[in-house]
């Protein structure tokens, strides 16, 4: 069950809309904050808030690839994968993320530390290769830059 | 403003590493200066006018002259309301980064900027749509408008005004196809980000089936100077028949990737060589995608051409958001080719047949070819999809602007694609 914490802030959130279904995108983020990603009973608790049906908040929710519908690790890894990236050596990162962390891309290492995710261009390409972990973004990124990284994230 | 800032007028004050100016900072800056002009001498359509006058054409990438988007809107009395403006601000088009430089480093602009282009419009409700992945852009933005309510600007008669405008950010979830201005209404009703049919145009029916205008960040930025300077003196920053200067950004193996304010029709090689500094040392340049993922590749003998609409339409590709992206001879143009189309792949809404199924296709091909699996043939299947896939037979723009770099790929980098099928390996990796 929603706590009342997120229903207040989700009712809150709600004022800006015209319609609650505008809401939905914000809803599910709130939801996703307080407990990483949104299970199927949080799904039914905010469709049946926002009035819409469970299967149209369902494909919402599966449309944007920032809404996870699977639990993820404590930290999600966003791995900038587009072309100026890509140029600039997404391919080196990559590896040496599958190396250190034991997984590939929608994957979570065993230790729920991390979930590893692709994302497409985060607007940084002059500092490209970056990556997101979780709010922050990280550029100009090499393995060895990374390694040091992931040391912040427990 | 001085010499250097009438120059740049979008990036007078953004200074590298230093927080944005607050509103009090702002208004010392001259801030706000065009609202209270805006709202206390000039009628919306007065403002509408001078826009139209600037021959300032949208910066998300499309080029549509700005006041005659804005001169759809419904005006008068018998107008539908509420009216909306909304702010572009999903800014995800791979190699573009300057809507992120003007939000981050001076959010007050962006906001005097839709406060005016509400009152131009007649809007009742502004909302900024901005991508999850900005937090940074969000916080000052939020701490921005929340002074700007302080001072009077936003909320119930601005300055004293019959004027009012309710303001939001709305914050998104990921999805590149929310760019797309119609998918983006959607989106922003809390739907799929499914792009819609036009006609209707957002102007007769938006949000909520009403009149909305839907602008790029760094379009709207340059409304409060064309309010203050004029049109003649934005036009004339020029170096083209298009108004106003340009955020030009460079990426890849230069020098000094970065993002420049520059006179629009600056020509490529001058962002190249003078800002972005040439290539760096041990690598040449082969090509350039000119604005963004999906504009056609340009080579060496476009260096010369100025970057606007106009010309680098005629050169065969478009200018798109601004943001080059540079192709070096130690990367491998079908690797290239075969990330963007991926990417495009990956990002369709999967609403019409030929985008969904024809761009994974496409995908499957290159990557045979890339991984020396590929087939003469193949060249054939891929110019019949830039074909299938082209401008009118898809619902939206995403497929006819994923087949851009495909084509002209095929075309400039035909010998690259060949070898890689006669030698059956790629000659980048070993």
């Amino acid at each position: 069950m929603l706590s009342d914490e997120a229903k207040k802030e989700i009712e809150t959130e709600l004022r800006q809309y015209e319609q609650k279904q505008a809401g939905s995108v914000e809803a599910l983020k709130i939801v996703q904050r307080r407990h990483g990603w949104v299970s199927d009973q949080h799904l039914r608790d905010v469709a049946e808030m926002l009035e819409m049906s469970l299967e149209e908040l369902d494909g919402v929710a599966t449309f944007y690839n920032l809404i996870f519908r699977r639990p993820v690790g404590r930290h999600a890894i966003l791995l900038c994968d587009s072309v100026s990236c890509w140029i600039m050596g997404y391919d080196r990162l990559y590896q040496h993320l599958q190396n250190r962390l034991g997984i590939g891309l929608g994957e979570t290492s065993k230790d729920n530390r991390f979930t590893l995710l692709p994302t497409c261009c985060l607007g940084d390409c002059n500092h490209a290769p970056v990556m997101m972990v979780d709010e922050d973004l990280h550029r100009d990124l090499d393995p060895e830059k990374v390694d040091e990284i992931l040391g912040r994230y427990q | 403003m001085t010499g250097k800032s009438m120059a740049t007028p979008l990036t007078q004050n953004i200074i590298p590493d230093r927080e944005p100016l607050d509103i009090t900072q702002y208004q010392q800056a001259g801030g706000y200066q065009a609202l209270r002009k805006a709202i206390k001498e000039l009628t919306p359509e007065e403002i509408q006018q001078a826009v139209t006058d600037s021959k300032l054409r949208g910066r998300g990438g499309a080029g549509f002259p700005t006041g005659m988007k804005w001169s759809f809107i419904p005006m008068g009395d018998d107008a539908p309301h509420p009216k909306y403006l909304v702010a572009n601000a999903d800014e995800m088009e791979p190699g573009t980064f300057k809507d992120r430089l003007l939000m981050e480093n001076d959010p007050h602009q962006l906001i005097e900027a839709m406060i005016v282009s509400s009152y131009a419009t007649q809007a009742d409700v502004a909302y900024i749509f901005l991508r999850d992945e900005y937090k940074l852009a969000a916080h000052c933005l939020k701490q921005a408008a929340q002074e700007a309510h302080g001072q009077g600007f936003l909320g119930k008669h601005i300055l004293g005004s019959g004027f009012s405008l309710e303001f939001h950010i709305h914050t998104s979830a990921g999805r590149y196809i929310c760019g797309e201005e119609t998918a983006l209404l959607t989106s922003l009703e809390g739907k799929r980000a499914i792009p819609r049919q036009k006609p209707p145009y957002p102007q007769a029916s938006g949000l909520w089936g009403k009149p909305t205008v839907v602008n790029n960040v760094e379009t709207l930025c340059n409304v409060p100077h064309i309010i203050n300077y004029g049109a003649e003196w934005y036009h004339n920053l020029s170096h083209s028949e298009d108004g106003g200067t340009k955020l030009y950004g460079a990426s890849g193996r230069v020098k000094q990737p970065g993002c420049w304010e520059l006179p629009m029709g600056t020509t490529i090689r001058e962002i190249l060589e003078e800002y972005a500094g040439g290539m760096r040392a041990g690598y040449l340049f082969r090509g350039l995608l000119p604005g963004g993922a999906s504009t056609d590749f340009l080579v060496e003998e476009h260096l010369d051409v100025p970057m606007d609409f106009d010309s680098i339409m005629e050169a065969g590709s478009r200018m798109g958001t601004g943001g080059m992206i540079i192709l070096d001879d130690k990367t491998c143009p079908v690797g290239m080719v075969l990330n963007l189309e991926r990417f495009f792949a990956q990002e369709s809404c999967g609403w019409c047949t030929p985008c969904r199924d024809g761009l994974p296709w496409v995908a499957h091909i290159l990557q045979a070819i890339e991984e020396g699996r590929g087939q003469m043939e193949d060249l054939e299947i891929l110019e019949m999809h830039t074909q299938f896939l082209g401008p009118g037979k898809t619902f939206c723009m995403h497929a006819p602007g994923a087949m851009e770099p495909l084509q002209s790929a095929l075309k400039y980098f035909r010998e690259d694609f060949e070898r890689h099928i006669r030698e059956q390996h790629c000659p980048w990796r070993n």
